[in-house]
């Protein structure tokens, strides 16, 4: 709970001046890849890592956020954020 | 769209044409300024631009957090990277502003009989030592990875050559009585993860890489206090090896008896094992498939001129940078008609075997177009590859660079 209510608090902090002009295409799952990702990344992330990935590829970036980097995403979102990163960002 | 050659030729003028409108095919990034690696993936385009961290000069923004920010091709042009324009690479976003007067490094773990506490004014009444050596990210130039890999999509510029002084870590160690069992030193930095669950930066390095005497703890860079995004007040420096051993905000050092365990050891930082030839290995960390990367692969590059730049026909002299693991270079090569012929070039300044080495090649441009490569072969008869190794992080990119001038 605890760590669930610091995430919380995380995302609820604005990001900075400089990293607010980074836009990503605006589609839907937009609102789960801003509400989840940039908890603990800015979202140049996205852009600068396409359009290369083909969808397995974006598949196991979203799992290695969760696995690897403990990204509390829950599944319907990371499916969201999945499947927005591939119909805007792949391959 | 717009060709490779097209956007560098034109950069310039493209950045004046996409601020007044004329021309939307121009990026965002063209515009700010930012001259990119030719065959980073196109996406790079959109988010890279040049900004100032505090402290700096603008340098290419990648990500803003982690903050990651590359030195242009023109930083390139001396052997030592000034500390303003030096390259900033963190992977985790809790960045804090370490206060020299109260920071402290514990130096302990298994492998040592009496932990100690280092405060930096103990650090620096050590016996001081100094080193000019190149710090390169292990994943430069994954941009240029074929096909892409996933990750920092670096140009050529996460790199940079500093003067590094301060306390070997030898002696560091030996105060903490370093024992005989001691396998591996690793490393922790003050900087954290944003969320609790992802895995704290910690790396480590083989005992006998930690005691070598190039080996220290720097809290000087070029003469200077450490910049904060280069790890004030101390970091540790490991000539001739990637810069993922080289912990900023360094607080923690522990002697290992076991093999240092986490994300950033494996399965992160790996090289398929047997593919590069590298003779620094990190034997209690190699499993039956990779093997931690280790000491860098023999490189140069080319700062006089970027790739489709209109030259002069006749007298040119192309000059640039060679570096290696720490063996040292030896000869740098470079041909004119795209790597029928090969002269070598005359090496500038000697500042030590782990630092850049700068040479130059007096050309003769023949009208049109010339193709100019460039080889560097280290003292061991390393050379570059003319064909990427491809790996799947995208570390180890040396594959010599094959330029266009025209005139």
């Amino acid at each position: 709970m605890f760590l669930i209510a610091g995430f919380a608090a995380l995302i609820a902090l604005p990001a900075t001046a400089d990293e607010s002009s980074v836009q990503l295409k605006k589609a839907p799952g937009l609102d789960k890849v801003e509400a989840n990702c940039q908890a603990c990344h800015s979202l140049d992330y996205i852009p600068m890592n396409s359009p290369f990935p083909n969808a397995a590829l974006w598949d196991a970036e979203v799992t290695k956020m969760i696995k690897a980097y403990g990204a509390p995403i829950e599944d319907a979102d990371a499916k969201a954020i999945a499947d927005y990163l591939k119909s805007n960002y792949g391959s | 769209m717009i060709t490779r050659r097209h956007l560098l030729g034109t950069a310039g003028a493209g950045a004046a044409l996409a601020l007044s409108g004329l021309n939307p095919k121009f990026s965002e990034a063209e515009a700010a300024g930012a001259s990119l690696t030719p065959g980073v993936p196109s996406g790079v385009n959109s988010v890279a631009t040049m900004e100032a961290l505090p402290g700096k000069k603008p340098l290419i923004k990648l990500s803003y957090r982690p903050p990651n920010y590359e030195s242009p091709l023109e930083t390139f042009r001396t052997a030592i990277t000034p500390n303003d324009e030096f390259f900033v690479r963190y992977h985790l976003a809790d960045i804090p502003a370490v206060d020299a007067k109260t920071y402290k490094i514990a130096v302990g773990g298994d492998g040592a009989d009496n932990p100690v506490e280092l405060s930096f004014d103990d650090l620096k009444t050590m016996p001081a030592v100094e080193v000019v050596a190149v710090n390169q990210c292990s994943g430069n130039r994954r941009g240029l990875s074929k096909p892409h890999v996933v990750g920092v999509e670096w140009g050529y510029g996460a790199m940079g050559c500093a003067r590094w002084k301060g306390a070997r870590l030898k002696d560091v160690l030996d105060k903490a009585g370093l024992k005989k069992e001691a396998i591996e030193i690793s490393f922790n930095g003050a900087d954290g993860p944003a969320v609790d669950k992802t895995p704290d930066f910690i790396k480590s390095i083989p005992a006998w890489k930690a005691v070598d005497e190039s080996t220290i703890i720097a809290y000087e860079m070029n003469g200077q206090p450490l910049p904060h995004w280069n790890g004030f007040p101390a970091r540790i420096v490991v000539p001739g090896w990637t810069g993922t051993y080289w912990m900023k905000h360094v607080i923690a050092i522990n002697a290992l008896t076991k093999p240092q365990g986490g994300f950033w050891m494996n399965p992160a930082y790996r090289v398929p094992l047997g593919k590069f030839p590298l003779r620094d290995r990190f034997i209690t960390q190699e499993n039956a498939t990779s093997t931690p990367i280790t000491e860098m692969v023999v490189n140069s590059l080319i700062t006089s001129h970027r790739d489709g730049a209109r030259v002069n026909a006749g007298k040119l002299v192309v000059s640039g940078i060679a570096w290696d693991g720490g063996y040292g270079i030896s000869s740098v090569q470079v041909s004119a008609d795209g790597g029928k012929t090969w002269s070598a070039a005359v090496l500038g300044q000697d500042l030590g075997r782990f630092a850049f080495r700068p040479w130059s090649f007096n050309l003769a441009a023949r009208k049109g177009k010339n193709t100019v490569m460039v080889n560097a072969i280290n003292k061991l008869g390393q050379s570059q590859t003319s064909e990427l190794i491809f790996n799947p992080a995208g570390y180890h990119n040396n594959v010599m660079q094959n330029i266009t001038l025209n005139a």
